[in-house]
C-alpha cells in the first residue's frame, strides 16, 4: 500500500488536516507542495518558535530583529550593520562544494535583502576527526566550495572556526554568517507594500534544481538514501551572485525598490508569502511569467523551485523601465511575475488556469507549532561526574603543551584560511587567525569586531552551559579587538527533535543563550535553527554557535593577538580546576567528561567592561582570550603572532597541568609596554577583575615555569599538524 | 600641474576594482571609473585592469574579457606607449588580449591561495617601477587559483634576455627559491612587461599593499613609479 502523497512530502496527518481546515477543501499538488516547504520545520520553526521565543530580542541598538531576512543593529553615526548565520549542513554532508558554496550564496542574499552591502562573511565548520578519508573528502570540498563562492564575488571571509568530532562524521556542521553594512536610513525591508505594486523576479532561471530542498533534505535526519538526494541540492552561480549584489546595490541606491527578498528555501514561495504576510497584503502571481531553465515545469515545481541567484522586488509600476534599465545594465534577467493585492492572498496562474489560491498568513505566520516532549539524555549525570581534573597528571608536561597545541581544533587552520580572500573591499584590519575579525568603517576610524563560537564538548556535557559560553567567549573575543558587544545572531546545531533528549538540549540551550544574552547586553537578532543532523541515532553534539557583534570607535587601539618584546603579561581572571570537557582532557586523557567550566556573567562582564576600557585608553598591546587549551595555548598563540617568545610563572596553588590547561571561563592574557603598567593594574582594581602579573615577553623561547620550548619548535607543530593530517593520509591513499 | 589620472575598468564580475581607485586616490593621484562598454578611457594617462573573475571567468580566466568593448581602447592606449597595469586577473586579461606573452594556469597546488609574499623588482625600466632599484623587495598579497605563470622555452629566454621579467616571487630577503614561490610559477615569474616596457601584468596585488592598516605597503611603489613618471612625462 503506498502512503498518501503529502507524506512522502514531509506533511504529518494532522497537519494535512489542518491545511484542509485552512482551505476548506483539498489542496491541490501545487497548493500541497507550498505548505510541505511553508510548513517544513527548516520554514516554520514549529519545533523551536515555543522555545525561540524566549530569547531577550529588545535594545537600544537593535533595528530589526528576528523575523526579517537579518538582524539590523545600530552602530552609530547613521549606519546600520546587518548580520545573519545559517546552517547549511545537509546539502554539504552530501556535496561539499556545491552545499557549502550555496550556503554563502543564500546568506549573502538575505543581507542584501535589507539593503546592505555584503562586506564580511564568517564560517564556523565542524567535521569528523581528519584520519578518515570521507571526513578529509568533506573539509576539502567545503572550503573549496566556500572559496570558490565568497572570492568570486569580492566579499572577504574574515574569520570562522573550524573544530573536529567524532560526533560530525557523518553529519559535518557548516553555517556561514554574512554581514552588511548601510545607512540606517536606508533599509529596505522585505515587505510586498502597496496595492498594485508590481513583483519583479530579478536575477537566474528557474529550473527543477533544488526542488523539496527544505522539506526532504534539510528537515529530514540523512540515512543510507541521502546520497540519492544529491540532485536536491542546487548548484551555485557565483558570477550571477556578484551582477546580482551590484545590480541590487544600484537599484537601492537609486531609491528604486520599495521592498526587496531573496529567494532561498522554499523559493518563490517562501519569498511571496513571507512578503505578503508581513505587509498584510496579498498577490497574483503570472508563474508562465517566471523565465525558465526548460520548458514543461508543473506549477509546484516553479513555485518550490531552489534556483539559485535570484531576488524578489517590489517595484511601483511608473519606476519598472527604470528597474529594468539597472538589470539590464548589468545583464540580469528580470521578469513581472505578478502584483501585490489586496485579498491576503497567494493566488498563481498559469495559462488560463487558477493553480494555486491559498492566504499567505496560514503560509507564512499558521503553521503548525510543537510543544515537543523534553528528556535529560539518560548517562548524563554519570559522564558529568566523571571529573578529569581528579586523573593523574601528565608525566611530561613540555610534551603535553606540544600536544595539546598540535591538536586539530587548535592547531593553525592555515590551509583552511589561506583558500579565502580576507582583504578584498580593503577594510580587513584583522582577519582570520586573531580571536576577532576587525572590519573598518570605510572612511573612518571606527571599526566592527566579529567573533563566531560554539563549543560542542561543552554542549554535549551540559547545554545550557554550552550556549551560555558560546555567548561569553564570542563576547569576550570582540572585547579583547576593545570592541564593545553589541548583539547577536545565532545558529543553532541540533538533532532530531522528535527525539525527547535532542528537544531537551534544546530547550536549554535556548536557555543559556537567553540567561548569557540578557546578562551581557548582547540581544538576538535572529538566526537559524538546523535540526536533523544526525544518522540513525547518532547525532551531532549540540551546537550553539554564536556570531557577536560589536564596536570599537578608533580601530588603531585594537590590541593585536601578537606579543611583541619588552612587554608585560598579566591574566585577568580566576583559574580554577575545570578541566571537564576541555581540550587537554580530550586530547591527553581521550576524555569528554565531567562538568563544563562555571560561568559568573557578572564577572565575564567585569572582564569584558575591563578589556574595552583598557584599550579606548590605549594601555593594552596584546590580547587573546582563553578558551580551547587554557593559558597555555592563549601564551602560545599571543607568541607566534608576534614572533616573540616569554619568561613567565603562573598564579595559584593549583597543579601545573591544571594552572595550564584549565578552561576557566572570564579570563584573558594581555601583555602591557611598562610605561602602562600603573595604569593597567589600576584599571583592574576599578573594574574588580583579578590581574595577575605573568612575567615579560622576549627572546626565542617560550617558559612557562619549568616548560620550556621554542617559539620555533611550537610553530612548526601549530602549522603542520592539519597539513600533515591531510596530505600524509590521502599520499598513504 | 593637473593630478595624474588613472582610469579602472569595470568588467561585471571585477572584485578589485574599488580597492584599485581607493589606492589610487590614497597615492595622490586620480581614480577614473571607466565602464566594460565604455569605448574610451575618460581621457586617462594610465589604466588599470584590476582583480576579480571578470564575466566570471568562465570559458578560461580573462578569455571574455579580452574581447570587452573597452578593450579596443586599452589596446590603443597600450600602442601609444602609455602606461597599462594588469593586476591579477587583469594580467590573465592582457595576457589573453596579447598585450603580454605568456599564459597565467591554476595553481600548482590546484587551490586558490591568498598570502602575503614578497617579489623582487628585476628592471626598473618600465613605468611602475621606474622608483625602485633592480633587486628591491616588496611585501605583497596574492589571492589567485590560477596565477601559475607559463611560456614557452623560446618565449621565456626572449623574456629573460630582453629583461622583461619585472617582478619574481623571492624570500623576504630576496632569495628567488623555490619555497617562495606560492603558485609554481615558471622561473618565480609574478609580473612580466611588454618589448616597449609600458604594459606591466602582476599577479601580487599592489592596491591592497598602500594602507599600513589593512596590509603591508609594498604596492605604494608601483603607484608612486607611476605618479611620478606620468607627472614627469607631463613638465
Amino acid at each position: 500500500m503506498t502512503q498518501p502523497p503529502y507524506r512522502d512530502l514531509g506533511l504529518t496527518d494532522d497537519e494535512f488536516q489542518k491545511v484542509e481546515s485552512t482551505l476548506g477543501r483539498e489542496p491541490n499538488d501545487a497548493e500541497l507542495a507550498m505548505y510541505a516547504a511553508m510548513w517544513s520545520e527548516h520554514c516554520s520553526y514549529k519545533s523551536s518558535k515555543v522555545h525561540l521565543r524566549t530569547l531577550p530580542i529588545d535594545g537600544p541598538q537593535v533595528l530589526v530583529g528576528p523575523g526579517e531576512d537579518a538582524g539590523v543593529v545600530d552602530i552609530g553615526d547613521g549606519l546600520a550593520c546587518v548580520f545573519k548565520l545559517e546552517s547549511h549542513s545537509h546539502p554539504s554532508a552530501i556535496e561539499p562544494f556545491q552545499g557549502a558554496a550555496t550556503g554563502v550564496g543564500g546568506i549573502i542574499r538575505d543581507v542584501l535583502s535589507m539593503g546592505a552591502r555584503p562586506v564580511a562573511l564568517l564560517d564556523p565548520l565542524r567535521f569528523g576527526p581528519l584520519e578518515e578519508a570521507h571526513n578529509r573528502w568533506l573539509l576539502g570540498g567545503v572550503v573549496a566550495g566556500i572559496g570558490q563562492y565568497g572570492n568570486s564575488i569580492g566579499v572577504p571571509t574574515v574569520g570562522g572556526e573550524v573544530k573536529f568530532a567524532v560526533a560530525h562524521t557523518q553529519n559535518p556542521t557548516v553555517n556561514v554568517m554574512c554581514v552588511g553594512l548601510a545607512p540606517a536610513d536606508r533599509l529596505v525591508r522585505a515587505r510586498a507594500e502597496g496595492v498594485g505594486n508590481l513583483l519583479v523576479l530579478i536575477g537566474a532561471h528557474t529550473g527543477r534544481d533544488g526542488i523539496g530542498g527544505v522539506s526532504v533534505l534539510a528537515s529530514r535526519t540523512l540515512d543510507e538514501t541521502s546520497e540519492e538526494q544529491r540532485p536536491s541540492v542546487q548548484i551555485g552561480d557565483p558570477f550571477y551572485e556578484k551582477l546580482l549584489i551590484e545590480a541590487c546595490m544600484e537599484l537601492i541606491d537609486a531609491g528604486l525598490l520599495v521592498g526587496l527578498q531573496d529567494l532561498g528555501g522554499a523559493g518563490l514561495t517562501c519569498a511571496v508569502s513571507e512578503s505578503a504576510a508581513r505587509a498584510g497584503t496579498g498577490a497574483d502571481l503570472d508563474l508562465g511569467a517566471v523565465p525558465l531553465r526548460e520548458p514543461g515545469m508543473a506549477a509546484f515545481e516553479i513555485l518550490t523551485s531552489e534556483s539559485q541567484e535570484r531576488m524578489l522586488a517590489v517595484v511601483r509600476p511608473e519606476e519598472l523601465d527604470e528597474v529594468r534599465a539597472v538589470c539590464e545594465k548589468w545583464g540580469l534577467v528580470s521578469a513581472v511575475v505578478g502584483r501585490v493585492t489586496d485579498t491576503g492572498n497567494i493566488r498563481a496562474v498559469l495559462g488560463d488556469t487558477i493553480v494555486a489560491e491559498v492566504p499567505a498568513r496560514s503560509l507564512a505566520d499558521d503553521g503548525p507549532e510543537y510543544r515537543r516532549p523534553l528528556e535529560a539524555p539518560p548517562r548524563l549525570e554519570e559522564l558529568n561526574a566523571d571529573d578529569p581534573a581528579y586523573a593523574n597528571p601528565p608525566s611530561d608536561l613540555r610534551g603535553a603543551v606540544l600536544r595539546v597545541l598540535g591538536s586539530p581544533n587548535v592547531a593553525s587552520k592555515r590551509w583552511v584560511t589561506e583558500q579565502y580572500d580576507s582583504i578584498v573591499q580593503g577594510n580587513t584590519i584583522a582577519g582570520p587567525g586573531a580571536s576577532a575579525a576587525v572590519l573598518r568603517l570605510e572612511g573612518t576610524m571606527r571599526a566592527v569586531a566579529l567573533s563566531t563560537d560554539g563549543n560542542g564538548r561543552y554542549g554535549h556535557l551540559d547545554p545550557y552551559l554550552g550556549a551560555a559560553h558560546a555567548v561569553a567567549e564570542a563576547a569576550r573575543n570582540v572585547a579583547c579587538a576593545g570592541a564593545r558587544p553589541l548583539a547577536i545572531t545565532n545558529c543553532l546545531n541540533f538533532g532530531n527533535p522528535e527525539r525527547p533528549e535532542v528537544m531537551w538540549q534544546f530547550a536549554e540551550a535556548v536557555r543559556g543563550m537567553g540567561d548569557a544574552c540578557r546578562a551581557l547586553g548582547t540581544p538576538v537578532t535572529g538566526g537559524n535553527v538546523s535540526f536533523y543532523n544526525e544518522t540513525g541515532d547518532s547525532a551531532i553534539w549540540p551546537t550553539a554557535v554564536v556570531g557577536m557583534l560589536g564596536v570599537i570607535d578608533d580601530y588603531r587601539l585594537s590590541p593585536r593577538p601578537a606579543f611583541g618584546p619588552g612587554q608585560v603579561v598579566y591574566l585577568l581572571g580566576e583559574t580554577f580546576a575545570e578541566v571537564g570537557g576541555s581540550e587537554y582532557a580530550e586530547v591527553m586523557l581521550g576524555k569528554v567528561s565531567g562538568m563544563p567550566p562555571g560561568l559568573d556573567f557578572e564577572r565575564e562582564a567585569a572582564l569584558h567592561r575591563l578589556l574595552v576600557d583598557a584599550a579606548s585608553r590605549n594601555v593594552l598591546a596584546a590580547a587573546q582570550d582563553c578558551a580551547d587549551g587554557g593559558v597555555a595555548v592563549a601564551l602560545a598563540e599571543l607568541a607566534l603572532g608576534g614572533e616573540t617568545g616569554f619568561a613567565v610563572a603562573l598564579p595559584g596553588d593549583l597543579p601545573a597541568h591544571l594552572a595550564l590547561f584549565s578552561e576557566s571561563a572570564s579570563r584573558a592574557v594581555v601583555s602591557v609596554v611598562p610605561e602602562n603598567v600603573e595604569a593597567f593594574e589600576a584599571l583592574g582594581n576599578e573594574h574588580g577583575v583579578p590581574v595577575a602579573r605573568l612575567g615579560e615577553t622576549g627572546g626565542p623561547r617560550m617558559v612557562i615555569e619549568d616548560v620550556e620550548l621554542t617559539v620555533a619548535e611550537a610553530r612548526h607543530v601549530y602549522e603542520s599538524a592539519i597539513p600533515d593530517l591531510l596530505l600524509s593520509r590521502a599520499e598513504a591513499g | 600641474m593637473s593630478t595624474p589620472t588613472v582610469a579602472v575598468v569595470t568588467f561585471p564580475g571585477s572584485n578589485d576594482d574599488r580597492d584599485a581607485l581607493r589606492a589610487v586616490g590614497q597615492m595622490g593621484g586620480e581614480g577614473i571609473a571607466v565602464w566594460h562598454r565604455d569605448t574610451d578611457l575618460g581621457g586617462a594617462d594610465a589604466v588599470l585592469l584590476p582583480g576579480g573573475f571578470a564575466y566570471g571567468d568562465y570559458l578560461r580566466t580573462g578569455a571574455i574579457a579580452a574581447f570587452a568593448p573597452i578593450m579596443d581602447a586599452v589596446r590603443a592606449h597600450a600602442a601609444a606607449g602609455r602606461p597599462v597595469l594588469g593586476v591579477c586577473n587583469g594580467f590573465q586579461i592582457l595576457c589573453e588580449a596579447g598585450l603580454l606573452p605568456g599564459a597565467l594556469i591554476r595553481n600548482r597546488t590546484l587551490t586558490f591561495v591568498h598570502r602575503r609574499v614578497h617579489v623582487r623588482v628585476e628592471t626598473a625600466s618600465t613605468p611602475f617601477t621606474a622608483a625602485a632599484e633592480p633587486g628591491d623587495v616588496l611585501e605583497v598579497p596574492i589571492k589567485h587559483g590560477e596565477g601559475q605563470y607559463v611560456a614557452d622555452a623560446a618565449a621565456l629566454e626572449r623574456l629573460e634576455a630582453d629583461g622583461q621579467v619585472v617582478f619574481r616571487y623571492c624570500t623576504a630577503l630576496g632569495e628567488v627559491t623555490p619555497d617562495a614561490n606560492p603558485n609554481g610559477a615558471m622561473r618565480n615569474i609574478a609580473g612580466v612587461r611588454n618589448d616597449a616596457g609600458n604594459v606591466v601584468g602582476l599577479m601580487p596585488h599592489p592596491e591592497h599593499a598602500v594602507d599600513p592598516d589593512v596590509g603591508p605597503v609594498g604596492g605604494q611603489t608601483l603607484f608612486e613609479s607611476l605618479l611620478s613618471s606620468l607627472v614627469g612625462a607631463a613638465t
